[in-house]
C-alpha cells in the first residue's frame, strides 16, 4: 500500500515540447485516482513518469516517503496495464503472470501458488495454459490485470486499459476492475479519456487540460461544482449547458430581460446548468424552443434554443416532449457561474 | 450483366483452353528442363564409371549405388588422402551452419542495438550497414584476403566463417521486424523487472523465430554454397568444403584414367540434398517469417 505524492512535477519532451506543466498533488493511502482529459493532455505522459517510463523533467516524485525520480520502473514496487494488454504472445497465460514474479528470483513453487491465486480471483484458471491469441478481449484483460495482482504491488496504474473492448465488456469490467481494488486495498491511478470511466470507477478525480490540471475533486464535487467552463463542458453527457448570460439587480438576466435565477454581482458571466437541471412546466417563466426530441428509453434529450442559443433538456421518459415552443423553469442552487474571459468558476 | 451470367451457367462442358494447354507446356518444359539434369546424376551415381563412359546416360538404373557411395563418402582424393567426401561433408557443414548461425546472431545483436538502445547516429550507423550489401565479397575479396592471413586465419574453421558473418541482410530484416514489436511489450518487460537481456532473450528472440527459420534457410544455402571464398582462404585439403571438393575429382576428366563419374555426381548428390532438407524443413516458417508478422 502506497502513498504518492508528486511535488511540481514537469515533463518537457526533447522537442521543447512541455507536455506537463509543474503539477502536484498527493494520492492517500488505498485511494483510486482517475486522471482524466481529452487526447494529448498529458495524462498518459504523467502516468508514464510515476510508472518510471518516461523521465522526470522537473520536480519531485515519491512513493511511500522515497523518492523515485531515477529509480528502475521494476523497483518502484508498481504495476502496470496497459491498453493493449501488452501481453507476451508466445508466453501460456501462466507464464505470463508468473514472468515478473520469475524475474525476481522468486521459487517455482511459490510462483505457481501465487499465480494459481491470482487466476481464480480473476477467473482464469481454466486458461492458464492458453496462448494469449487464444482469448478473447476480456479474458486478455484480465490476463493484464492478474499480471499485476500477482505482483501485490504498492500502487496499480492503469493506462486506459478499457478502450479496446466493447461496450458491453467496458462496462462490466469497470465494475470488476472496481471491485477488485476496493478488495485489495491497492493504491491506484487510472488514465482515461471516458468521463463515465472517471465518474463510476474515481474516488477522486484529477481533470487535465494542456497539461495542467483544471481540477481535482471527487465526482460529485466535479460534476456539481466544476472549476472551470472546460471541465463543465468535458465531465457529463450531454456536456454542461454554456450560455452567455449578465449579472444585474441580484439576478441572472439573459437575453437582456429574462431573468433565469438570483444571482450577486454585476456583468457579463458565462452561465452553466446542466441538462437534468431544468423543469419543463406550462407556466414555467423561460421560453425555450424545442428543435430536436432525442428518444433514449430511459430519458429524453430536448434540444433547442434557449434566449438563440443552443441548449440541451434532459427530461425522464414519463415526460412527453414534441418539437416546438415550452416553458422551463431552473432548479434552484443548480447555476453555475463563470468568468467568459478566462472559463474559471466565479 | 444478364447475358454475361448467363453464358457462364449455360456452359456446363469444358472446352479445352488453348492458352491453358500452352501455360501448362511452358511449366513442363520447365520443369523438364529443371529435373532432367538431376535424373542424370541420379542415374550415373548407379552404374560404374565404365558403363558411362562408354554409353553415357541411360535410361536404366544400375546396381552400382552402394559401391558409389562408399567410393564417394570415404575414399580420399587429392594428395593427403586426408579429404574424404565425409570430411568434406562436414566441413560443409560447419560452414552452412557457423555461417548461418553467425549471420544470425550478429544480425540480431545489431538489430537490437540500433532499435532499442538510444545510440547516438543510429540511423547513419544502420545506413552504412546497408550500403554494405553494394559491396559483396568479390569485390572486397583481396583485403579480405589480406586481412584473414595475417590475423593467421588460413585453413581454419574460423577464417571460413568469421569474415563472412557480417551481414547486412539479416540485420536489416530483424530491424524491420523489432520495429513492429509493439512498444508496450518492452515497457512491460521493464515493470516485470526484465533488464535488456533478459529482454533479448526471454520475449524478443521467440518472437523472431519465424523470423529466424526465414533467415536460416537463406543464410544457410548461401553458406552451403560459398565457392570463392574457401577456395581462397582454404589450402589443406582436409579443410575443402563439398562444393570444392567436386570440382577436384572431376578435374581428372582432362588425364588418361576414365573419369569418376559415379563418385562426382554422388558428391554432388550430397552437396544437393542438405540445403533441400533445410528448404523443406523450415519451408512453413519461411513464408510465415517473410509475410506474416504474429505479435
Amino acid at each position: 500500500m502506497a502513498q504518492v505524492s508528486l511535488n511540481n512535477i514537469r515533463k518537457i519532451y526533447a522537442n521543447g515540447y512541455e507536455a506537463v506543466t509543474p503539477t502536484s498533488f498527493d494520492i492517500a493511502d488505498g485511494e483510486f485516482v482517475v486522471l482524466v482529459g481529452p487526447s494529448g493532455c498529458g495524462k498518459s505522459t504523467l502516468l508514464r513518469m510515476v510508472a518510471g517510463l518516461e523521465d522526470i523533467t522537473e520536480g519531485v516524485l515519491s512513493i511511500n516517503d522515497r523518492q523515485v525520480n531515477h529509480v528502475d520502473p521494476a523497483d518502484r514496487d508498481i504495476a502496470m496495464v496497459f491498453q493493449n494488454y501488452a501481453l507476451y504472445p508466445h508466453m501460456t497465460v501462466r507464464k505470463n503472470i508468473g514472468y515478473g514474479l520469475k524475474n525476481r528470483k522468486i521459487p517455482a513453487d511459490m510462483i505457481e501458488s501465487k499465480v494459481q491465486e491470482a487466476a481464480k480471483m480473476l477467473n482464469l484458471t481454466d486458461y492458464l495454459d492458453r496462448k494469449p491469441s487464444q482469448l478473447s478481449g476480456g479474458q486478455r484483460q484480465r490476463v493484464a490485470m492478474g499480471r499485476a495482482v500477482v505482483r501485490d504491488p504498492a500502487l496499480f496504474l492503469f493506462d486506459e486499459p478499457l478502450s479496446n473492448l466493447d461496450a458491453k465488456l467496458r462496462h462490466q469490467m469497470r465494475i470488476e476492475i472496481k471491485a477488485l481494488q476496493r478488495r485489495l486495498g491497492v493504491t491506484s491511478i487510472y488514465v482515461t479519456h471516458d468521463q463515465v470511466e472517471a465518474m463510476t470507477m474515481a474516488d477522486r478525480i484529477i481533470v487535465l487540460n494542456e497539461g495542467r490540471i483544471e481540477q481535482i475533486g471527487t465526482p460529485a464535487e466535479i460534476y456539481h461544482a466544476p472549476a472551470s467552463t472546460f471541465v463543465a463542458s468535458f465531465m457529463g453527457a450531454p456536456p454542461m449547458n454554456l450560455i452567455d448570460a449578465r449579472l444585474a439587480d441580484g439576478q441572472i438576466m439573459i437575453n437582456g430581460n429574462t431573468a433565469l435565477a438570483p444571482a450577486q454581482g454585476t456583468g457579463a458571466i458565462t452561465l452553466g446548468i446542466r441538462p437534468e437541471d431544468v423543469e419543463i412546466h406550462d407556466d414555467a417563466p423561460i421560453h425555450f424552443h424545442v428543435d430536436i426530441v432525442e428518444e433514449l428509453g430511459a430519458h429524453r434529450l430536448l434540444h433547442g434554443q434557449l434566449a438563440d442559443q443552443d441548449f440541451t433538456i434532459h427530461v425522464g421518459k414519463d415526460v412527453a416532449a414534441t418539437p416546438g415552443a415550452t416553458r422551463i423553469a431552473i432548479k434552484p442552487d443548480c447555476c453555475c457561474l463563470f468568468d467568459p474571459e478566462t472559463g474559471k468558476a466565479l | 450483366m444478364t447475358n454475361l451470367s448467363n453464358t457462364t451457367i449455360a456452359a456446363p462442358t469444358r472446352r479445352i483452353r488453348w492458352s491453358r494447354l500452352l501455360d501448362h507446356a511452358v511449366l513442363i518444359a520447365g520443369s523438364l528442363f529443371l529435373l532432367i539434369p538431376l535424373l542424370i546424376v541420379l542415374q550415373t551415381t548407379t552404374t560404374t564409371d565404365v558403363e558411362t563412359m562408354k554409353n553415357g546416360p541411360q535410361l536404366v538404373i544400375g546396381s552400382q549405388f552402394d559401391d558409389n557411395l562408399k567410393d564417394a563418402m570415404v575414399k580420399a582424393s587429392g594428395f593427403s588422402g586426408e579429404n574424404t567426401g565425409m570430411s568434406m561433408l562436414i566441413n560443409s557443414m560447419i560452414l552452412g551452419l557457423g555461417f548461418a548461425l553467425g549471420k544470425i546472431i550478429i544480425g540480431m545483436m545489431a538489430a537490437y542495438a540500433l532499435v532499442y538502445f538510444r545510440l547516438r547516429f543510429a540511423t547513419l550507423a544502420f545506413w552504412l550497414i546497408f550500403t554494405t550489401l553494394l559491396l559483396p565479397l568479390e569485390v572486397r575479396i583481396l583485403p579480405s584476403y589480406e586481412i584473414a592471413q595475417k590475423l593467421g586465419l588460413l585453413n581454419t574453421y574460423t577464417g571460413l566463417i568469421v569474415p563472412l558473418i557480417a551481414s547486412a541482410t539479416a540485420t536489416f530484416f530483424f530491424r524491420q521486424f523489432f520495429r513492429s514489436v509493439p512498444e508496450e511489450l518492452v515497457e512491460a518487460a521493464r515493470i516485470d523487472g526484465a533488464g535488456p537481456v533478459k529482454f533479448f532473450i526471454d520475449i524478443l528472440a521467440p518472437l523472431s523465430q519465424t523470423m529466424i527459420a526465414a533467415m536460416f534457410i537463406i543464410m544457410f544455402v548461401y553458406g552451403w554454397n560459398q565457392y570463392l571464398w574457401p577456395t581462397m582462404i582454404t589450402t589443406d585439403e582436409d579443410m575443402y568444403t563439398l562444393v570444392r571438393g567436386i570440382k577436384q575429382i572431376t578435374q581428372d576428366l582432362e588425364g588418361t584414367n576414365i573419369p569418376e563419374y559415379g563418385r562426382a555426381n554422388m558428391l554432388a548428390l550430397i552437396a544437393i540434398l542438405p540445403p533441400v532438407a533445410v528448404v523443406i524443413f523450415f519451408q512453413s516458417w519461411f513464408v510465415k517469417g517473410l509475410t506474416e508478422s504474429d505479435k
